[in-house]
């Protein structure tokens, strides 16, 4: 797409096809000769793995969805006759289970990586801002997902997220009925749930495709956030960044499979092994813990509009850190103070998420607090006002640059 | 550096502020760890326990407790107690469960077949409240649905040794977790029992275990703490029957994995290396 090495067929029926649907060619410009910045690190790997495990969580679902039964009086046995009668049933469930946290994990590693080198900066905010897409896309659609085994929290969870939009003044209520498609979560809200959940899957798939378009369109930022100027800072995809990225991509099938092979509930809570009863609150309702931070920071409010409000902003407001963040320089390893204060928003992301689940009382609700407050800080004062005071370090001519002080000798960190 | 201090500063503010509330969380005894034949990576049923806590549950717990959801045919599955189908056959009659409906559409009992589910023990919730005051869990899944925190940092050591035994661990614990007195001070409602592992300690189930209710034949000991133990292990196999084929396919998928990775290492420097070695020469066509 960027117009390098261009795709010159020698066969003659590939020949006769590129003039026709040139489709050889596009794979061969953005995954072959696609020209990667050379000085990329292992936490650049992510991307890929995210399309493996979308691909993933998609095969898995599929075939989980052609046993499961989306009615509330069947749903939770359906999920258990996988478990016991399906071939490899188990197997498919643990991962599209365990997936789905791992999918999060290296989103969330994906996206600090984007904030720690300043991939969202010009000119790459739509490439960002599909990103921040992806991820509502993905929260909405693992939530769903979570209802789908009718168990205790999947119902319970339900209940506590649908009812956040009765918050709205006037059609909160309404909306909340037509949510649920009745008086309570029921039977037409797991029909529902079970069809998006099947749906937004492939809509995420579509705007993959957009991110890696809008990818190739400005390239890949790097470690130094100098853009790539001559072919000496750059390697083609193939072999470079495809042998690089297979390899982690096998060192995090690892992590996955620890988790789906031996500890396959430790990620889940016990109670969804309880099939959903209206009649039973439990004790702790929490969600699963790739939404912890987002819990903890709705419950650190006491109002609830205001709470929910938080939470949609806490997600809305990644959207325009292209524009809060003033710094001219991208890359974190040359901005000493933006550093520190991005290492400490690492801290209250994870912070939150312990507290979320915390029950909302005593010092927990403080310290809830302090982290919200920095929470938005973080994206409304400080980013502006370090891209205007900070005093950044010399930034290198050019990759190849970097990558030749690096492998000095007295070569700093790159 | 500067990081570690900011780092540290706000750890250190963090703990004053967390230690009362962490203090304050640890009212109820934690249930004790035990070793389990199935535990770890490797870990694998023992068919006499699972025998045993079959034995166990036929006698004591099934007056009040279904297992709805295991079929008589898995008792003969492989990784499971290791019957044979003939053996299984032989249970599955000795329950009655409901017949198709007959040319009068009557609908009788007849003696269970391989295909056929453990019959609850009680009609519907109702009967069960008419009965014993409360509705006895179902038992399919039990192992699954029951656990406890043991909070930050023990669950990180837990996720890196694999302990994810917490519901057999509790419910051993619940078994020998009676008091004949409640503490001083605790007042239970009539008809509970006071359980020292219990959420809340009042439980609606008297102690169902007592010494050699149970009859071994396989001269293992008849305590309540065996019987407790076996019949854990037993519940272990019918919320996870597959766990054996499990833990299998994960050492085999491991295996692989790691050899890959090791493979895709040193191809990945093999590439890499013309590339690292003269940086001001390379783009290597590809």
């Amino acid at each position: 797409m960027s117009g390098h090495a261009t795709y010159q067929p020698k066969n003659a029926f590939m020949q006769w096809m590129e003039r026709r649907l040139p489709i050889a060619g596009l794979v061969y410009s953005s995954f072959i000769a696609y020209p990667t910045p050379r000085n990329l690190n292992y936490w650049w790997t992510f991307g890929g793995i995210l399309a493996f495990m979308l691909g993933v969580q998609i095969i898995t679902g599929i075939v989980l969805a052609m046993h499961y039964t989306p009615q509330v009086d069947f749903a939770f046995n359906s999920v258990e006759s996988i478990m016991r009668d399906v071939n490899y049933g188990w197997l498919l469930r643990y991962l599209h289970a365990n997936g789905a946290s791992m999918f999060f994990l290296a989103a969330y590693v994906h996206m600090f990586r984007g904030m720690y080198y300043g991939s969202y900066k010009e000119p790459r905010e739509v490439l960002w801002i599909l990103g921040v897409i992806l991820l509502l896309l993905m929260i909405m659609t693992g939530f769903m997902g979570y209802v789908l085994p009718w168990g205790q929290m999947s119902f319970w969870a339900a209940t506590v997220i649908t009812n956040l939009f009765s918050a709205i003044p006037v059609v909160g209520e309404s909306i909340v009925t037509w949510l649920w498609g009745g008086y309570s979560v029921g039977n037409p809200t797991l029909n529902r749930f079970y069809a998006l959940h099947y749906l937004l899957p492939f809509v995420i798939v579509g705007v993959v495709v957009l991110h890696i378009w809008a990818l190739h369109m400005v390239g890949q930022n790097n470690p130094t956030g100098v853009e790539p100027k001559t072919d000496r800072d750059t390697v083609a995809f193939t072999p470079y960044a495809t042998i690089k990225d297979s390899f982690l991509m096998v060192v995090f099938c690892l992590l996955l499979a620890w988790f789906v092979f031996y500890i396959p509930n430790f990620l889940g809570h016990p109670d969804n092994y309880i099939p959903a009863n209206p009649a039973v609150t439990p004790t702790h309702i929490v969600p699963e813990w790739y939404y912890l931070p987002f819990y903890a920071i709705l419950r650190a409010i006491p109002n609830k509009l205001l709470g929910v409000m938080a939470l949609g902003a806490s997600i809305v407001i990644l959207a325009f850190l292209p524009w809060l963040d003033t710094s001219k320089v991208r890359s974190a390893n040359y901005r000493p103070l933006y550093r520190q204060f991005f290492w400490v928003f690492v801290i209250v992301c994870i912070g939150l998420g312990w507290l979320g689940s915390k029950p909302p009382e005593g010092n927990y609700v403080l310290i809830a607090r302090i982290f919200t407050v920095y929470y938005f800080a973080y994206f409304l004062v400080i980013l502006p006002i370090l891209g205007l005071v900070e005093k950044t370090k010399p930034l290198p001519n050019s990759i190849a640059e970097s990558v030749l002080q690096a492998s000095a000798p007295s070569g700093g960190k790159a | 550096m500067a990081i570690t201090r900011s780092v540290l500063a706000l750890a250190a503010s963090l703990t004053v502020l967390v230690a009362p509330a962490l203090a304050q969380e640890q009212d109820t005894d934690l249930p004790p760890k035990n070793k389990w034949s199935f535990a770890g990576p490797f870990g694998k049923y023992d068919r006499a326990q699972l025998q045993r806590g079959f034995k166990v549950y036929r006698e004591v717990c099934s007056v009040c407790h279904g297992l709805k959801l295991v079929a008589f045919r898995t008792l003969a599955d492989p990784g499971g107690p290791g019957c044979t189908t003939a053996q299984a056959a032989a249970i599955a009659a000795e329950y009655q469960v409901p017949a198709e409906p007959d040319d009068q559409g009557e609908v009788k009992l007849r003696p269970g077949r391989l295909a056929d589910y453990f019959p609850p023990p009680f009609p519907n919730e109702q009967a069960a409240r008419a009965r014993y005051n409360a509705v006895p869990p179902d038992m399919s899944v039990l192992a699954k649905a029951r656990g406890f925190e043991r909070g930050f940092p023990y669950w990180v050591w837990d996720m890196i040794t694999q302990y994810q035994e917490h519901g057999v661990d509790y419910i051993t614990a619940l078994m020998l977790g009676y008091e004949d007195k409640p503490p001083a001070g605790v007042t239970l409602p009539p008809g509970n029992f006071y359980n020292k592992y219990f959420p809340g300690h009042a439980i609606a189930m008297p102690p169902p275990l007592t010494d050699k209710r149970v009859d071994y034949t396989d001269g293992a000991p008849m305590t309540v703490e065996q019987y407790a133990k076996d019949v854990s292990a037993f519940l272990m196999w019918t919320a996870e029957p597959h766990l054996e084929a499990r833990k299998r396919t994960g050492m085999q998928v491991f295996i692989f994995l790691l050899v890959l990775a090791g493979l895709l290492y040193f191809t990945k420097k093999k590439v890499w290396h013309a590339v690292e070695l003269k940086p001001e020469t390379s783009r290597p066509k590809a």
